[in-house]
């Protein structure tokens, strides 16, 4: 029920908006066709601008995944993972997700594959990838298009967060279904 | 901190690469994600072109403005240093709503026109302000109510009930949210502008 509410909602949402600005905006007297070429002349420059930004990120990414090193990482960080509790094939997952949206697609599709997506590990795996966006990408693509290059505490408050997610996402599946 | 970060994924990658005598994976992976790098931003241009036209009407039309007044109370906390009828604040509204539906090719656009404005309003122009920050971090950690994607790869894994993961990612997605909020409040106190702690 609740599920098939916010799918309608998704589905009318941008026919609605695309249909009731323009219309709104006539009733307002605003020259609808003027404007919105006016607003979209900035999107191609907006476009090109992130370019640097997220080529940087994602080469640094690249070279990481590639690499292997991710075996590695694995390993320094399994005293921690085993401490909050999250089990060893969903590791790669949790750090690959603030990293690379493809790369941990990629992982969650095989820990579906060998757990089965009704296990509890598969279950946990598709709540932690869905449960928040790439933070690299996201930071690369924002503060790209308008040029900022100190970061400050995004990455740190960021971090955190998805850290908070993977945590949370395991208690609520335990909770759930284990 | 992004510097360190940056730094040691290359330098453990190519390093670990070179050891295994793979070095021809640094130059296929710099190569290939530079490509696809430019693929994704060239990319971007249809719908940044689209969203920025469109939301330059719904701001001369003052819809801007009157959707950022619908959640005022909420977002004058959130971002105390943006003035409380600035066109950010409805940008970031309808970002944040676009992305809790899913919405993912309309979501980025918005964000990016929000942080147009709020870089308006940022004096130094190569250092994240304080509402930038939170913006970003909530936007990271983004409330999720529809997870087609995550869905859709359940399916395809042959799930017998593909959407039962909807609940959990909604209130996971909103703890991770509440603890980006908490946790941007809390470092732009030790982060100062301009500062070595900036890095």
């Amino acid at each position: 029920m609740f599920v098939n509410v916010i799918q309608t909602i998704s589905t009318y949402a941008i026919p609605v908006v695309i249909l009731l600005i323009p219309l709104y905006a006539v009733f307002k007297k605003i020259k609808v066709y003027e404007v919105f070429c006016e607003g979209a002349v900035e999107g191609f420059h907006t476009a090109v601008k992130i370019i640097p930004y997220l080529l940087a990120m994602l080469v640094a990414i690249g070279i990481f995944r590639k690499s292997g090193a991710m075996d590695v990482l694995v390993s320094i960080l399994s005293p921690v993972t085993n401490f909050i509790g999250l089990p060893g094939e969903l590791v790669p997952l949790a750090v690959m997700k603030s990293l690379s949206g493809g790369g941990s697609n990629g992982l969650l599709t095989d820990i579906l594959k060998t757990s089965g997506p009704d296990s509890l590990i598969g279950r946990i795996a598709s709540t932690m990838t869905a449960s928040s966006e790439t933070t690299f990408y996201v930071i690369a693509i924002y503060f790209g298009a308008v040029g900022i290059r100190k970061t400050r505490h995004a990455v740190s408050a960021g971090l955190i967060a998805d850290l908070a997610g993977v945590l949370a996402a395991i208690w609520i599946c335990r909770l759930m279904f284990g | 901190m992004i510097n360190y970060i940056w730094l040691g994924l290359i330098v453990v990658g190519a390093i670990i690469s070179i050891v295994k005598g793979n070095a021809q994976f640094v130059t296929d992976a710099a190569i290939e994600s530079a490509n696809t790098a430019v693929t994704i931003s060239l990319g971007l241009i249809g719908m940044m072109t689209l969203w920025l036209g469109l939301m330059n009407i719904a701001e001369k039309a003052g819809i801007v403005n009157a959707v950022g007044r619908l959640l005022k109370p909420i977002m004058k906390r959130l971002f105390p240093e943006v003035p409380e009828n600035h066109p950010a604040m409805g940008s970031m509204v309808m970002n944040i709503a676009a992305n809790m539906l899913g919405l993912g090719n309309a979501a980025t656009p918005l964000g990016i026109k929000a942080m147009k404005e709020l870089q308006e309003l940022n004096p130094e122009k190569d250092t994240a302000s304080n509402p930038m920050c939170m913006f970003l971090a909530i936007n990271t950690s983004s409330i999720t109510l529809i997870a087609s994607t995550v869905v859709a790869y359940r399916v395809a894994a042959g799930s017998k009930n593909p959407a039962e993961i909807i609940g959990p990612v909604i209130i996971a997605s909103i703890f991770g949210t509440v603890i980006a909020v908490i946790a941007a409040k809390l470092l732009e106190k030790f982060s100062k502008r301009g500062g070595r702690k900036c890095s």
